[in-house]
């Protein structure tokens, strides 16, 4: 036993390198060593993004796509080779189908809007599923007004799994569109999302996955997957906020209409008729967050120096490590128990208010998030209004989950009877 | 964990795990509900005014200790208030748990103060008071915290 946990730790001195990557783990909250375990939320920057920021508004800050300057030549470069790394992470099979948005949101309300409000009307139908973040709801909801389309749910079971029996019965001649999420933000489940587009495709049905909390955690190819559309953000990839990607097969693409009109997205413009420019300028309205695509750009350039295997096997030996460390917490209870899970602990805590515990673990220097996780029908399934969830990165150690369960023990002091 | 000593005291405590004045009141003439959608604490207040006075307070609910503790507080002490001695309570309380942590002159209320140093719990602390107010101005809409 002692030897195996040797060994065991000896991963951690694996992430307590990766850990010097990233300044702000060396904060201290509270007098206490930062222990962040809110990276569903959102990850912390390694300093090479942070660099990549202030290295293009320091040294060659410019519009893209617009100058024959230098400094313009250089950006815009920059800019594409950003999409085009972002491409290779994915496994896109052209850079054209990799669309800058602002984040996971707008990627799906534009396929909402473009896609689903040119094709949908009364009486389709959207699929979803019971562990949505209200971000692949509320777009969906509104599409549904617009049209008269309408949502249907594929439950949750008691382990937090898709229940894909009932899935498989409710694509039917009506359905238009699956929207599901690849990994659940608040539960941590792994869908098994290659055989759900497989499913849908069997009736023409394009797919698309919500890949927020999947694209930091799990190897992505789009090909392989065959999915329609994917979207993330890169602000959970290790990356800046206020940027993301919608990837869409080329095809589905060039036969959308624009979503936002603007500059950058045209080829020319009178006021009898404009031509819009071609895939993925289409949709890529206005300047853009350039300073974040670049950004981003080196996110995935560092995961990749990474590489997935070294970051998953480190994720789930943590998660394998602290799952029954926080369940042996009398009156602890688990919510998502899959058998494919990402580095994500939902819990609740007989007689004590996750709020609470949230309060209480920040004052042991551990951060976690404590409320609904935007996901509130799935709460509801669960039976509970909030959830407190502790959510690992590459850069998280045994002693982290050590220290989250030791303050979890605190939480239960306070409250005690 | 001072502060959290403070936050978290034997008062607050024992409101948490038995709230005070809870349930459904029959006979009241002012209701109101409150939400604090950052964690999902909802608050519905009972109240029965006479001549303007609050005769009779109850609240029902789910939230955190904090939200729990200070409904139960609350209902305690607005019973055989005037409209405006309630109303103006809310506002020391409401000055006390955003403000320095003076506690006044308000009372067994002053458990409350340790909110203080904790400012992402202050709508927590103060939910059920703002949902009296919308109570006594019989505002039909739920209100939120934010
Ligand atoms: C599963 C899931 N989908 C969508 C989102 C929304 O992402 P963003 O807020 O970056 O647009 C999130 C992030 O909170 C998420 O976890």
């Amino acid at each position: 036993m002692k030897l195996f946990d040797r060994l065991l730790h000896h991963d951690d001195l694996q992430a307590q390198f990766w850990r010097t990557d990233f300044p702000i783990l060396k904060t201290r909250v509270q007098g206490k060593p930062l222990v962040y375990l809110d990276n569903a939320a959102t990850t912390q920057k390694p300093l090479a993004v942070i660099e990549a920021e202030s290295e293009y508004y320091g040294n060659y800050n410019a519009n893209v796509h617009r100058g024959v300057h230098a400094l313009s030549a250089r950006a815009t470069e920059a800019y594409e080779d950003a999409r085009a790394k972002v491409q290779r992470f994915v496994n896109a099979a052209s850079s054209d189908e990799i669309v800058f948005v602002r984040g996971t949101t707008e990627a799906i309300n534009l396929v909402a809007q473009s896609y689903g409000r040119s094709r949908l009307q009364a009486g389709d139908e959207i699929i979803l599923s019971q562990m949505e973040h209200h971000s692949n709801i509320v777009p969906w909801q509104m599409l549904c007004q617009q049209t008269g389309a309408r949502l249907r749910i594929i439950p949750v079971n008691d382990q937090g799994e898709l229940q894909l029996g009932i899935y498989e019965a409710l694509l039917n001649e009506r359905t238009r569109l699956v929207a599901v999420t690849h990994v659940s933000n608040a539960l941590g489940t792994i869908n098994p999302v290659k055989s759900i587009v497989e499913l849908a495709h069997r009736r023409g049905v394009p797919v698309l996955l919500d890949g927020a909390q999947a694209i930091a955690h799990v190897p992505v190819d789009v090909q392989a997957l065959d999915c329609d559309f994917y979207a993330f953000s890169a602000h959970k990839l290790y990356g800046p906020t206020g940027v993301g990607v919608l990837y869409g097969k080329m095809a589905l693409l060039e036969a959308m209409p624009a979503y936002q009109g603007g500059g950058d997205m045209i080829r020319s413009v009178s006021f009898e008729e404009t031509t819009y420019n071609t895939v993925p300028y289409k949709f890529e309205a206005g300047t853009p967050n350039i300073a974040g695509v670049i950004g981003l750009g080196v996110a995935v350039d560092y995961v990749g120096s990474i590489g997935f295997e070294a970051l998953v096997s480190h994720e789930q030996a943590l998660l394998s490590y602290a799952t029954p460390l926080l369940a042996d917490v009398p009156g602890l209870r688990i919510i998502g128990n899959a058998r494919e899970k990402t580095g994500i602990l939902s819990f609740v805590l007989e007689g004590v208010h996750p709020h609470d515990i949230g309060t209480i673990l920040d004052g042991e220097g551990v951060a976690i998030r404590a409320g609904h996780h935007c996901t509130m029908p799935l709460m509801e399934r669960f039976g509970v209004a909030a959830t407190a969830r502790a959510s690992f990165a590459l850069y998280n150690t045994r002693l982290e989950a050590d220290a989250l369960v030791a303050a979890v023990y605190k939480v239960r002091e306070v409250f005690k009877p | 964990m001072t502060d959290l000593r403070e936050l978290y005291q034997e008062t607050i405590l024992d409101h948490y795990r038995q709230p005070r004045n809870t349930g459904r009141l029959d006979d009241a003439n002012r209701t109101a509900e409150g939400y604090n959608p950052l964690c999902g604490d909802k608050v519905t207040l009972y109240l029965k005014v006479e001549e303007g006075v609050i005769r009779d307070a109850r609240f029902e609910g789910s939230g955190c200790a904090i939200a729990t503790a200070s409904a139960s507080l609350m209902t305690e002490s607005i019973k055989g208030k005037r409209e405006d001695e309630a109303l103006r309570l809310l506002e020391k309380i409401h000055g006390m748990v955003t403000g320095g942590g003076q506690t006044g002159d308000v009372g067994k209320l002053a458990v409350l103060a340790g909110v203080h140093e904790f400012p992402q719990r202050v709508k927590c602390a103060t939910l059920a008071w703002h949902t009296m107010k919308a109570a006594l101005e019989n505002v039909g809409e739920p209100v939120t915290t934010e």
